[in-house]
């Protein structure tokens, strides 16, 4: 039945195509984990409390969008987490040193940016491996979080800047909303403009673009910009969330955001992969995390299991590519 | 070759003159940096990162990273924690022995994937660094390991010994560095090791074992950190399934980086690393001796890995312009 059925894929090119992708492992693993968390608790099949739990992880979600690209075209940013920190704590440092709300905003997206750029630059022209550099960096931009912060919480904040979570249009929270048409834009972007086309082809073989007249060093700098400059809007966001900045927030969320774009099917070696798949790994996580906190299962005890689907992800979606290239 | 040997030379000569300039400066501004006690400070401070840095030498120079070594210490200091409660009389040696064996079959883990599914070893084993976190908090039920429930004669295995007073751990992890001078410079699998590092394929085609050299990486890397587990449990006398071994595979790492080891593989040395740790420990000593809050440490280590990476980026430039076999 089975080879019968690969047989009548290998005569059929386009249906292969669609049938045998990683993405697909996503959406079915996103079911199972609908259905066995429903078996946990008849609670859970409702799409406000859904909604809800899917606000925390909304931070990490736009990240992994901007790791998707980073992803694909063949590089990686470890740093992520630290930079969310970094940001974060510059922000509350700027506000209570009696900088406005805009200029506290302003400053803390600019570092953002600058780390971003600082990793960029250091990946493009002195050529260190990105995947070794951002574990530097990761080090040294929590460093600096922590210096600046020491142990304190910064807090103090006005009214209207707290609690974006809580804030609704319909049932969808707004943190949900700002995820969702973000996810819609950077993956018309990437499917549908020749920039988009660009990241692959670098992803696939940087020399051939390279020889193609694709700017591959600055299409690098920029994208290691991005990551930077949407880690401090998730920096902000994730202070709006908690009403304070801390140096150890987001600790370990690299883990959470490259499980999300490995369970999303993109190829770790680049070339492959697309947005589609990082949103539905989005929801798994999501659903996942809410699943396991119904059933009782402690934070600790779900790093086991988060763990486990990163390597099993990347096991899965390695064969898969492996079957498909053939 | 001799020119690499003569690079390879100035390396550590380069790190060990940053040393002794730390030392100076250090020592003229507070004279007391240079007491016995700050000393002692800085040699307890260090068996334990060199043991791991070891491993993690080895594992570098074989063009891998392993960053899950600080949840597999948590997780074989948990293990022996526990042992201890139940068998408070377990000799030194047998607990060495069932740390050292719960690490290698955790690194083991590591390699297999590594090898066999032939994906980036950082993903792994970021993904094991969770996964052994994990299990530490569902083996220990997430109950600290107390200061009354390790035995005395474990204590005392990093106060005292049998040599002239010094701490046990010290000499014990002297042998280790010995011993993994020995094997990387003096046997065959060491070399074995250099050569996958620089040339994975021409390493193959010359008839190694790939496979089997890089499995043997990630074992040992492993097994010394499950030691380095002990020794931790041995020296603060306590074991926190939240707090033991966070973070310490940056340190680690910083240590193996500075000295001389190159991420692309295929260079290192021991001594090299021996001096890298010996810095990280004189830093840590001198932070709160020259008046620097500790907050300042984290960026400091950073600060130091992106430096090293950029060093060691710009000596491999060099070294290809000169042996002229650069394409740029």
């Amino acid at each position: 039945m089975l080879n019968k059925f690969s047989l009548y894929l290998s005569e059929n090119p386009t249906l292969r195509y669609w049938i045998v992708r990683p993405e697909w492992v996503a959406v079915i693993l996103l079911i199972i984990s609908i259905i066995s968390s429903i078996q946990l608790s008849p609670f859970f099949a409702d799409l406000a409390f859904i909604m809800d739990s899917a606000t925390p992880y909304v931070e990490y979600g736009l990240i992994a969008i901007i790791l998707t690209l980073i992803i694909i075209s063949g590089e990686i940013d470890l740093s992520i987490a630290s930079m969310i920190a970094l940001t974060a704590v510059i922000f509350g440092t700027a506000y209570n040193a009696g900088l406005g709300m805009p200029a506290s905003m302003f400053i803390a997206l600019f570092s953002g940016t600058i780390c971003g750029l600082f990793n960029g630059i250091l990946v493009t022209k002195l050529q260190i491996p990105s995947i070794i550099l951002t574990i530097g960096t990761l080090t040294l931009y929590r460093g600096i979080a922590q210096s600046l912060a020491s142990d304190f919480s910064l807090g103090g904040y006005p009214s209207w800047f707290i609690g974006i979570d809580y804030r609704y249009i319909g049932i969808i929270p707004i943190p949900v909303i700002i995820f969702t048409v973000f996810a819609i834009v950077v993956g018309f972007f990437l499917s549908s403009t020749i920039y988009g086309k660009q990241l692959y082809l670098i992803g696939t073989n940087p020399q051939t673009a390279k020889y193609s007249g694709i700017k591959v060093n600055r299409i690098k700098l920029l994208l290691f910009t991005l990551s930077g400059l949407v880690c401090g809007i998730a920096g902000v966001l994730t202070t709006s969330r908690l009403a304070v900045a801390r140096f150890n927030m987001a600790t370990g969320a690299e883990l959470e955001i490259v499980l999300m774009v490995m369970l999303g099917g993109t190829y770790i070696f680049g070339g492959r992969g697309n947005i589609f798949g990082t949103f539905i790994a989005f929801w798994i996580v999501v659903i996942l995390r809410a699943g396991l906190n119904v059933a009782r299962i402690k934070i600790e005890s779900q790093l086991t299991i988060l763990g486990a689907m990163l390597i099993i992800a990347i096991i899965l979606t390695n064969y898969i590519y492996s079957k498909s290239q053939k | 070759m001799s020119l690499f040997d003569k690079f390879l030379r100035i390396r550590e000569l380069g790190i060990f003159s940053i040393i002794v300039v730390f030392v100076i400066v250090a020592a003229v501004i507070d004279p007391r940096f240079m007491t016995l006690d700050s000393w002692r400070a800085v040699f307890l401070a260090i068996p334990l990162i060199l043991v791991m840095a070891m491993g993690q030498m080895m594992v570098i120079i074989c063009r891998h990273v392993d960053i899950s070594i600080g949840s597999i210490l948590a997780f074989s200091a948990i293990v022996i924690g526990l042992l201890y409660i139940q068998f408070p009389g377990l000799s030194l040696w047998l607990s060495l022995l069932i740390t050292a064996s719960v690490g290698l079959v955790m690194g083991l883990i590591n390699g297999f994937v590594v090898t066999r599914f032939n994906v980036h070893s950082i993903i792994v084993t970021l993904g094991t660094l969770s996964l052994y976190r994990g299990l530490v908090f569902i083996v220990s039920g997430g109950r600290q390991i107390d200061r009354n429930d390790i035995p005395e004669h474990v204590v005392s295995f990093s106060q005292t010994s049998f040599l002239f007073s010094i701490p046990g751990i010290l000499i014990f992890s002297a042998i280790i560095v010995i011993l993994t001078h020995l094997l990387m410079r003096h046997s065959v699998l060491g070399r074995e090791i250099y050569a996958t590092g620089s040339n994975p394929v021409a390493a193959h085609l010359k008839g190694i074992n790939v496979t089997k050299v890089t499995l043997f990486c990630f074992g040992i890397c492993g097994m010394l950190a499950g030691v380095a587990g002990l020794f931790y449990a041995s020296r603060f006398g306590y074991v926190n399934p939240g707090v033991t071994g966070v973070g310490i595979e940056f340190i680690v790492i910083a240590g193996v980086i500075i000295g001389g080891t190159s991420i692309t593989g295929g260079s290192g040395s021991v001594l090299g690393t021996f001096l890298g740790i010996l810095l990280l420990g004189i830093i840590n000593v001198a932070l709160p001796v020259l008046n620097i809050p500790g907050e300042f440490q984290k960026a400091i280590y950073g600060l130091i890995i992106v430096v090293a990476l950029a060093l060691d980026q710009l000596i491999i430039y060099r070294m290809k312009k000169l042996s002229g076999g650069i394409n740029a």
